[in-house]
């Protein structure tokens, strides 16, 4: 079974997420910020990290560009998924290393094609 | 709506277009015919088809037929399509056709313009090859509204993130307040026109490869066999088609066979 954390501060949003992802197969995990999420990757790496931007203590961004330096940080496929939804954000997301970017607000057929297309299902 | 005016329409509509209603299908034709009606500032159902009996008004009777179609589309809609285009068919053309340096695509249901875009767009990522080719994609459909937003180029949020990869949103959209707008080096590599798929398609001129993609399931199979007999008659030899998932040419025309290997890919069988 393919593993992915959940990195979102809103807790609707990762109950949302995990419902979508357990039907499409995946074992998920949580964490509320950025700083949570890079503890969680220093023990160990999931194959996917759906990812919000904005978040307090540490956001997206920050998390992505740490995680990207990790010993195998380059692993995970990184789908970003956040209410940032102009064209800057997700070219500086894409260039610092994510692999997809998901606009919010999300539905199971986005989330389903995204992880299709980043090859994960 | 009674029973006869609902035969009435079903006819008329598989005479202009092909598409079959069956008597399960009334409530979905009662939903597309009401907001028609008020846009003729007709009342009710029953009074728009009783002036389509009494006029046969082909404005209206088009205006009908547009609001039966069925138009959902997305972008790299089902992707192995579009991955057998780039990674076989396109190789082959590039190939079969070094000489003359031009081929031609034609998207036979277009709809709101997803698929002959997406092509347009694998096409711009392999431009390195096709220095000095020229290549046309050729998008029809029966409904002018569609074909209206198709050239419009423009898509909302929604519909740019079913499918479509990010690095090629970035690439090939400029973002105008809440919508997604295709940059005009895409759109100006497809041309959109208006055709029935019922009607001789030769004018169109010939082409090398055709998408015609969840349409025929719409169709009875008579009208899926004559429809596909006029797509083979204006393939090149070597043409390859492409179907819908849930379509095939299998006992309804004998003019195309699979291409082993590659799904939804048809070949002409006059080709050997
Ligand atoms: C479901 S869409 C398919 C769009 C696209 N090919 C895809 O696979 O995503 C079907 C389209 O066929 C068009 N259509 C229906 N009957 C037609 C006919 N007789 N001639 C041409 N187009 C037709 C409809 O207007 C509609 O836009």
């Amino acid at each position: 079974m393919k593993t992915c954390l959940i990195v979102d501060d809103s807790k609707v949003i990762r109950m949302v997420a995990r419902k979508i992802l357990h039907e499409l197969d995946f074992e998920t995990d949580e964490a509320v910020n950025g700083k949570d999420a890079l503890e969680y990757c220093t023990k160990s790496l999931p194959d996917a990290i759906l990812l919000d931007w904005n978040m307090p203590v540490m956001d997206g961004m920050e998390f992505l560009l740490a995680l990207r330096q990790l010993p195998d940080g380059e692993q995970p496929v990184v789908i970003f998924c956040t209410t940032e939804n102009d064209m800057e954000h997700i070219q500086r997301a894409i260039e610092s290393g994510a692999n997809e970017y998901i606009m919010k607000p999300f539905d199971s057929e986005i989330i389903q094609a995204k992880f299709t297309q980043v090859g994960l299902l | 709506m009674s029973p006869d005016d609902f035969e009435f329409t079903s006819e008329i509509l598989k005479e202009r277009s092909g598409l079959v209603l069956t008597t399960n299908k009334m409530y979905l034709l009662e939903s597309r015919l009401l907001p028609v009606a008020r846009n003729q500032g007709i009342d009710s159902i029953d009074d728009l088809v009783a002036e389509i009996r009494r006029k046969k008004d082909p404005a209206l009777i088009v205006k009908v037929t547009e609001a039966m179609t069925t138009n959902e589309s997305f972008f790299f809609r089902d992707n192995h399509p579009f991955e057998t285009f780039t990674n076989e068919v396109l190789p082959k053309i590039l190939e079969k056709r070094a000489s003359q340096k031009s081929f031609k695509i034609w998207c036979a249901a277009a709809s709101s313009g997803q698929e002959p875009y997406s092509l347009a767009m694998s096409i711009l990522e392999q431009e390195r090859k096709l220095s000095g080719w020229r290549y046309d994609i050729v998008g029809t459909d029966i409904s002018h509204d569609i074909l209206a937003k198709a050239k419009a180029g423009t898509y909302s949020q929604f519909e740019v993130q079913r499918g479509m990869p990010t690095t090629l949103l970035v690439k090939y959209f400029e973002k105008n307040a809440e919508q997604w707008e295709l940059k005009p080096e895409v759109r100006k590599l497809v041309n959109f026109k208006y055709f029935n798929l019922l009607e001789n398609p030769g004018p169109l001129g010939r082409f090398d490869i055709v998408f015609c993609r969840n349409v025929l399931i719409y169709f009875d199979q008579q009208t899926k066999g004559k429809v596909l007999d006029g797509i083979s008659k204006i393939m090149s030899d070597d043409g390859v088609l492409f179907l819908g998932g849930a379509e095939t040419v299998l006992g309804v025309s004998d003019a195309f066979k699979a291409i082993p290997g590659q799904r939804g890919v048809y070949g002409l069988t006059r080709n050997g």
